[in-house]
């Protein structure tokens, strides 16, 4: 847990950079500090490791005050993780990662190990990378390297200064996508810096919005975007609030889960009958006999023969963990309103239609106000 | 230039001893300007110190511009009056350490100042105390501009130390100046002939030694 506790910022030249901030982040949480550029959202991160010593106020890390700690012990209890420009470029990928187990005494081959497996998490090969150097690797290959050097000592605490910041949007898409998974399963204590809202609404369990050195508002992503508390917050996060949260909700809230199924082998007499007159028109999801999905029959175009005749659209499919900006946009790439939902042996959950995501935003945009 | 071939073939004890003595004065007046340069030049380039990086180069630079002669001549009198010896090694040595300073202290400061800020703080928030970051970040990272810095220096002294056999430290100034002395262009050729082809292999060799230190992560493919 990281307490902050009326935390204020005044440099030497007079100027308040963070202006009597307070909140907590609960411990396995992943909290976002937003705002736009100059609003102390940085500051108030490189407060927690004592980069900028604080002038007022109190910050806890676990209950204990973190003026109690020598500088280089605090610091190498919280993992550090900032753009890819971070990364020494005359140490190898595995010296890199090894930095902070080095610093805390660990021995040779452990810390190799160490690295080896954090390279295995950020999706690395271990044995292409680990001799490596930075100047080597691709943006996003360096962004991988730069999280696995945070997580390096395996701390319980996390920050993170825009991680993902100076790459490629489609890259960065899979790296965000990557690291939550990976904080399913790791559970740390994470803020992390981001002047991006889509990042922040993604990314965070909480968001503590900032603007001039104060904390406007610290809430969950829905209720930024759905129950602004002031004129900042509507502005700050747009009209498209709507839009923004389609990334907020997973396909496999909004799906159908009970729909028909189509069997490859059987035959359209066989389906129609099967699913009745009012379903005619449908589009069905088709299933192999080892139950993977195989496309969609069109009942209304489809009229004899065996279903596996007339199979289409094989690709308009999503992960049932994706989330509906995802799902949307294969949609309106593929032409398609209807998509499968898969689970992750590629075996049909559901189905996700365009009004099943209208309905599921129209319901969040309702809940405005009430919660 | 036959001649000089002649008296090499006749004296060539004579001419590997002006040699070795040349290389001795660079060698060790070189060893200790690298340590002092560095050392010097990585205290000013502390955050904070730029009023005393600013004099300290302003001086070295105001060194650099006195003449050799005049030097030599200063050191005779400060050495003499200090009741050490006036002449040979030790004023030779100490002209070239003075000389030689300049470039690997600049060199130091400015690769130390040039240090991304970014690996630095990167280095801090992972915990490295003020000298782990001197030496596992910048120091490695300023590396290749230091060894430029040491080349610079080795070329300039190798030119230098010919002066130094007018305060007698020997050397291959001896053959050149003997020969400007006394018309024997052949001896003016070996000293100068060798003093330039030592400037070559130094060179080569410097280029052969930032090669292989330099890490294979700051190369530049």
């Amino acid at each position: 847990m990281i307490e902050l506790d009326q935390v204020t910022k005044i440099f030497d030249d007079g100027t308040t950079a963070v202006d009597d901030v307070s909140f907590t982040v609960e411990q396995g949480e992943l909290c976002v500090l937003l705002g736009p550029s100059g609003c102390g959202k940085t500051t108030t991160m490189k407060m927690i490791n004592r980069l900028v010593p604080l002038s007022r106020g109190k910050i806890l890390i676990d209950g204990k005050d973190i003026l109690h700690f020598a500088d280089t012990e605090l610091r190498m209890q919280i993992g550090y993780a900032i753009q890819e420009i971070g990364l020494f470029p005359h140490m190898t990928v595995a010296e890199n990662i090894e930095v902070v187990p080095e610093l805390r005494g660990w021995p040779k081959a452990k810390r190799r190990e160490r690295a080896a497996r954090l390279l295995d998490m950020v999706k690395l090969t271990p044995d292409d990378f680990m001799d490596r150097y930075p100047k080597e690797l691709s943006g996003g290959q360096r962004q991988r390297v730069g999280v696995a050097r945070a997580l390096g000592a395996d701390p319980e605490y996390l920050l993170m200064d825009e991680p993902f910041g100076a790459i490629d949007p489609i890259t960065r898409v899979d790296l965000q996508n990557e690291f939550l998974k990976i904080q399913q399963d790791i559970r740390k204590t994470i803020v992390f810096v981001t002047h991006d809202i889509y990042e922040a609404i993604k990314m965070g369990d909480k968001i503590a919005l900032m603007n001039g050195g104060k904390l406007i508002q610290f809430d969950t992503p829905f209720n930024i975007l759905f129950n602004p508390q002031n004129e900042f917050v509507s502005g700050f996060v747009g009209r498209d609030r709507a839009l923004k949260g389609l990334q907020l909700i997973r396909a496999k809230e909004v799906m159908r889960k009970t729909v028909y199924m189509a069997q490859a082998t059987e035959t359209v007499e066989e389906l129609k009958r099967r699913v009745g007159p009012e379903h005619e028109k449908d589009e069905i999801p088709v299933a192999r006999e080892d139950g993977t999905f195989a496309g969609f029959v069109n009942l209304q175009e489809a009229d004899s023969g065996r279903v596996s005749e007339h199979l289409k659209h094989a690709r308009a499919v999503a992960s049932m963990d994706t989330v509906l900006d995802e799902a949307l946009s294969v949609m309106l790439s593929g032409e398609r309103n209807i998509l499968a939902m898969l689970d992750h042996d590629d075996c049909v959950q559901g189905v996700l239609t365009f009004s099943d995501i209208q309905r599921a935003l129209s319901e969040a945009d309702q809940s405005r106000g009430t919660l | 230039m036959i001649r000089a071939w002649d008296y090499l073939m006749k004296n060539p004890d004579m001419v590997i001893t002006w040699a070795v003595d040349h290389l001795m004065i660079i060698g060790v007046a070189l060893s200790i300007a690298l340590v002092i340069g560095v050392i010097v030049g990585v205290i000013i380039s502390v955050p904070g110190r730029e009023a005393l990086a600013d004099s300290v180069l302003y001086l070295a630079e105001i060194v650099m511009t006195i003449p050799s002669m005049a030097l030599f001549g200063l050191l005779m009198l400060v050495l003499g009056g200090l009741g050490l010896s006036a002449i040979g090694f030790l004023p030779a040595v100490i002209a070239l350490i003075v000389y030689g300073q300049l470039p690997i202290l600049r060199n130091t400061h400015i690769a130390i100042k040039s240090v991304d800020p970014h690996m630095i703080e990167a280095g801090r928030g992972m915990g490295m105390s003020n000298w782990q970051i001197l030496f596992k970040v910048e120091l490695p990272l300023a590396l290749p501009v230091i060894l430029a810095g040491l080349r610079n220096s080795i070329v300039l002294l190798i030119g230098i130390a010919a002066i130094a056999a007018l305060i007698g430290a020997g050397g291959l100034g001896v053959p050149i100046f003997r020969g400007l002395r006394t018309a024997r262009y052949d001896l003016i050729v070996i000293g100068g002939v060798t003093v330039s082809i030592f400037a070559l292999i130094i060179d080569g060799f410097m280029t052969l030694l930032e090669r292989w230190i330099t890490p294979r992560g700051l190369k530049r493919s």
